[in-house]
């Protein structure tokens, strides 16, 4: 694969996995060993029930990867993805699977109360990018997981392993899953790991469930979670460091508490405290 | 495109309220072997769309043995059970196009892949 860290950045999905990239992608034997390991851990975050064939939909199957997973298990299986040249690829490789060529954005064109479940591997972060001029993120976000919604029988879950850029991606994808009526959270496997780190969001749709606990959390930090529920709660966001925004209200009030700590003398916290003051002030 | 995807897909072009079944007009058709698993067959039945997974079978020639109306109690009945196989999932388009039944736009379907990607006006 290329050496770029995020390809999203370089190019739309069906352009950046053009006949090259789809051929060399398909044949990296590190990238098919990632691949069918998170293909693996998602399947088993589907929870599916036991020795029982399903019928699942891969939400940006490429290639097949994933897919060939999939059927191993004994799984039935539909794959959708923008790349014609991936699809292409995923058709030399003979898979079993149904393969439909489709934007995620513009909704998953299926029946409602179709598949048992859904899993989805290295794919819905591109829909966090605008490829195009008339593209809203937020909206093909929110048209994408209430079609998924729709397609998934009652009690189907939806996994997607992610690499999410940053928190507020995070947080624009969790918001219209939950707009969409998923209910869910994420599940984080090798929290402390920056190479083996990776994040699932696993959504339920129409049955609350159990978050599973992340892998490798054994050796946490005591009183560090590994999962998110999602929560109707406003929270204040601190920024990818763990700080807070320079000179907001959080920022000023863990100044003050910093130099109460210190022993000097601080005002009281009052509802003034970080308040934006007017401009002569 | 096997007809159990066909069973299922349909038109998600805005505004449109009746996008399925979707006709099927198909050049190029192939019959391949698949390994029969009786309790998806029987768990799948009472999800597919019948009256539209035999107008498809019968457009595609394929409707062999199939009944208009499903068997009651086939559960147990193996050959029914083989016969919703083969056509299902053994038989598959490769070179055609889905219709919609509402509005008559056209998805090609090229090596046995349905294109359903949509214009900027339709999403």
């Amino acid at each position: 694969m290329s050496s770029c860290r995020r390809p999203e950045h370089m190019a739309p999905p069906e352009v950046f996995y053009n006949e090259e990239e789809a051929k060399k992608y398909t044949r990296n034997s590190r990238i098919i060993e990632i691949q069918t390991q998170m293909s693996e851990r998602a399947v088993e975050l589907l929870s599916l029930p036991e020795d029982q064939a399903c019928y699942l939909l891969d939400v940006g199957c490429g290639s097949g990867l994933s897919g060939d997973f999939l059927s191993e298990e004994g799984h039935y299986w539909v794959g959708v993805d923008i790349s014609k040249a991936m699809l292409d690829v995923a058709i030399e490789r003979e898979v079993e699977g149904g393969l439909v060529l489709a934007d995620m954005g513009e909704g998953v064109p299926f029946r409602p109360g179709t598949f048992d479940g859904c899993i989805s591997i290295s794919a819905l972060q591109w829909l966090c990018n605008a490829d195009k001029k008339c593209h809203s993120p937020p909206r093909r976000l929110y048209t994408f997981f209430s079609s998924l919604y729709a397609s998934l029988t009652r009690g189907g879950r939806a996994v997607f392993q992610v690499y999410p850029e940053n928190s507020e991606q995070l947080e624009l994808i969790t918001a219209q899953a939950m707009r969409a009526g998923f209910t869910g959270g994420m599940v984080v496997d090798y929290p402390n790991s920056t190479k083996a780190k990776k994040f699932f969001l696993c959504l339920f749709a129409g049955v609350m469930g159990v978050i599973p606990k992340g892998l490798g959390t054994e050796t946490a930090e005591r009183g560090m979670s590994s999962q998110a529920n999602f929560t109707t709660q406003r929270s204040r966001f601190k920024n990818m460091k763990g700080k807070s925004v320079k000179k907001s209200r959080d920022w000023v009030l863990e100044k003050k508490e910093r130099r109460r700590r210190q022993g000097r003398g601080v005002r009281a916290d009052t509802k003034y405290t970080g308040r934006q003051r007017r401009p002569n002030f | 495109m096997k007809l159990l995807t066909h069973n299922m897909l349909t038109s998600h072009v805005k505004g449109v309220t009746k996008g399925y079944p979707l006709l099927i007009k198909a050049t190029e058709v192939k019959v391949n072997e698949v390994e029969f698993n009786p309790q998806f067959i029987s768990r799948m039945i009472p999800k597919l769309e019948w009256s539209a997974f035999i107008q498809a079978a019968e457009g595609l020639g394929h409707l062999q043995n199939l009944p208009s109306t499903v068997v009651p109690e086939f559960e147990n009945n193996e050959d029914f059970l083989r016969d919703v196989h083969k056509v299902l999932l053994e038989v598959e388009v490769i070179e055609g196009c889905l219709q919609c039944p509402e509005s008559g736009r056209e998805f090609p379907i090229s090596r046995g892949v349905p294109n359903m990607l949509l214009n900027e006006d339709e999403s």
